[in-house]
């Protein structure tokens, strides 16, 4: 028996600047997780990161990450994805201040 | 030090151009991600987690200061004002963009660096002990044949498609200051019974997930055989190594597997060939490197203020007693410079810092700076007289903590601050250990201490030879770190042994301050280590201190 689907988000590294970035639901890449397309559905999410693959003229390195729908739109559910929203914990760089 | 040739300077801007062009056709489209990757990571660039990351070569960690002034501008003009010195010599830079990393190579080609096989299935930048050609115990400095190595293994033809990476490291001295056996090949200089000075070759060490002490293949390899023996060992694996399986890939498992008897066979049958085929163009060459390693002329200065502030101010003594050793000369002293000030993020340095290090390397260090594996930067020729004065400078910047060898001087690679691989944080572990030793006052009683941290099975941050080793990991979506004990990294190598079931990020730090504290209980005198501690007494008290209330749980069931 497979495993139970889990709601997902498209997430990628940009190729120019190598930071964190998500799929929005109209097909736009943006650098706020809240903003990303919360995939409900298995053969969607497929679909969706299929798309991603074939964007690799700006992207790098695609996948389905787990999230969960929060107040003000996706959210993640393992730390490391946590981190890959802020940035580092021993200096201010990256998203927390970026952002 | 070693200077560019003509060849060098040639075959890197050559190398250089190369890349240029080939960002550029990954950016145009004309290139995918799957063909640039892999000359990407050739040239030292990595995409982690927020950015990309370019690792730059520090051969056998020997700069000078203008090449850490150039290390300093690229940290400036191209990144976020720092950099990150490695557990293998090497800077990190966390923060560059894709579009200036050709210009970042032609500015470390600039002052003679590169960042060429810092990654990739190849033979990878050669380390040595950070105390070459100072320290006192020495039969010869090292760096000639590291550079010698560092040029054949660079682009070499039959080396670049290996079936894993491939780490070498050189030693010139009984004392084992570059970990020479958790290394594929380690070489250390050794004295026959005729009296001459060769290399014990050592083989199939390594850490990770599979860690193996390496093993002697060659007892004693005269000087002069040291590529066609290198070669005949690299030849062996590159057939004989495993491709069907990443983990198994290294060469510690193909002697694991073969048998080191096997693998020893196998290499002197392939070793007259490759000898013959040598035909004397090593040792021109090694002629041609040997004199740019000749020792500095050393001065004479009179030591009365060195002798005064050394009898005056217990800060500068502490300093001196912490981060100096024994040079070979009697007037001179080895400063480490410790980057891993309390509560700092081990082995970063601001280019501010680099420039101070930089200038008193210039002013008072015979122009040489070296990078140690565990992460900090040695000035290995300071004349005595002159260590007042570069206390007090390096008190202005921020780096003058006395701390080298003890608790705080904590090794931690990149972990899941950075690091893609990563499977816990590292540098918030190390950065709350060291802020908690400061608190107790008590890592100068404890005495010398090596705690290493890594983040993930791969154990860039040498975990399973520390003394005391922590090891993070991603236990059912949160992070949860192990303790190893017992591990050793110097000549009396030995891995650790887990004490048992890992322990939260919150409760890490106690856990590791209770150890500390079973050792001040358990140690026969102030003299005793806490690895000879550890040694004498085993793991039982450890564990007990590790795991209070598993121990009242057993002498309750008893």
């Amino acid at each position: 028996m497979s495993r139970k689907f889990t709601p997902k988000v498209v997430t990628a590294n940009d190729l120019l600047e190598g930071d964190v970035i998500w799929l929005t639901e109209d097909d736009q890449w943006t650098r706020h997780m809240a903003e990303a397309e919360l995939i409900v559905d298995e053969a969607h999410a497929q679909i969706r990161l299929l798309f991603a693959e074939g964007q690799l003229a700006h992207i790098v390195g695609p996948y389905l990450a787990d999230a969960q729908a929060g107040e003000n739109g996706p959210e993640p559910t393992h730390f490391r994805e946590t981190f890959r929203t802020r940035g580092p914990s021993n200096y201010a760089h990256g998203k927390q201040v970026e952002a | 030090m070693y200077t560019y040739s003509d060849f060098d300077r040639a075959f890197i801007n050559a190398r250089n151009a190369q890349f240029r062009a080939q960002v550029e056709r990954r950016i145009d489209g004309s290139l995918t991600e799957d063909e640039f990757r892999p000359l990407r990571l050739m040239n030292g660039l990595y995409l982690q987690l927020h950015a990309y990351m370019l690792r730059v070569a520090i051969p056998y960690g020997t700069l000078s200061s203008d090449q850490m002034r150039g290390l300093a501008f690229i940290a400036e003009k191209f990144d976020k004002g720092y950099g990150h010195f490695t557990t293998r010599q090497n800077i990190q830079y966390n923060w560059p963009k894709l579009k200036d990393v050709p210009d970042i190579l032609d500015e470390l080609a600039k002052v003679q660096l590169h960042a060429i096989q810092t990654s990739g299935n190849t033979i990878r930048n050669v380390t040595a002990d950070h105390f070459a050609g100072a320290s006192a115990d020495e039969l010869e400095d090292p760096r000639p044949y590291a550079e010698l190595i560092r040029q054949w293994s660079t682009d070499h033809p039959e080396f670049q498609f290996l079936g894993r990476k491939f780490k070498i490291a050189v030693s010139g001295s009984p004392t084992d200051r570059a970990v020479t056996k958790a290394h594929d090949i380690g070489l250390r200089m050794v004295k026959n019974d005729a009296g001459d000075v060769g290399f014990e070759v050592i083989v199939g060490g390594g850490l990770g997930r599979t860690p193996m002490e390496g093993k002697v293949i060659r007892e004693f390899l005269p000087k002069g055989d040291l590529l066609p023996y290198l070669e005949s060992v690299v030849a062996v694996y590159n057939l004989l190594g495993r491709r069907d399986n990443k983990y198994k890939a290294r060469i510690k498992i193909t002697v694991h597997e073969n048998g080191l008897d096997k693998y020893r066979e196998l290499v002197e049958a392939e070793f007259p060939h490759r000898r013959a085929a040598f035909n004397g163009i090593d040792q021109e060459l090694l002629d041609q490197i040997r004199p740019q390693f000749k020792s500095p002329y050393f001065t004479t200065a009179p030591k009365a203020e060195f002798e005064k502030a050394y009898a005056k101010d217990p800060v500068f003594r502490s300093f001196v007693d912490t981060n100096t050793a024994t040079h070979r000369n009697d007037d001179y002293a080895i400063v480490t410079i410790s980057i891993k000030k309390h509560g700092a993020t081990p082995g970063d340095a601001t280019a501010e810092q680099m420039r101070v290090m930089a200038d008193l390397a210039e002013e008072f260090g015979h122009n040489e700076l070296r990078i140690s594996h565990e992460q900090n930067v040695v000035l290995p020729h300071v004349h005595k007289a002159h260590l007042p004065a570069i206390f007090a400078r390096l008190q202005q910047a921020d780096l003058a903590t006395a701390n080298v060898g003890l608790a705080s001087d904590i090794i931690a690679c990149p972990g899941m601050d950075y690091c893609a691989l990563a499977t816990a944080r590292s540098i918030p572990v190390a950065q709350e250990l060291a802020e908690r030793f400061d608190a107790l006052k008590l890592e100068h009683e404890v005495g010398e201490l090596k705690i290493k941290i890594s983040g993930c099975i791969n154990a860039c941050g040498h975990h399973h030879v520390g003394h005391i080793g922590i090891l993070g990991l991603d236990r059912a979506g949160v992070e949860n770190y192990q303790v190893t004990l017992g591990g050793d990294g110097s000549e009396n190598f030995a891995i650790g042994e887990r004490a048992g079931p890992g322990f939260s990020y919150a409760e890490i730090v106690p856990a590791i301050e209770r150890v500390i504290k079973a050792y001040l209980e358990e140690r026969e005198d102030d003299a005793e280590t806490f690895i000879e501690t550890y040694r004498r007494v085993g793991m039982a008290p450890f564990k007990a201190a590790l795991y209070p209330d598993a121990d009242k749980g057993r002498k309750h069931a008893a």
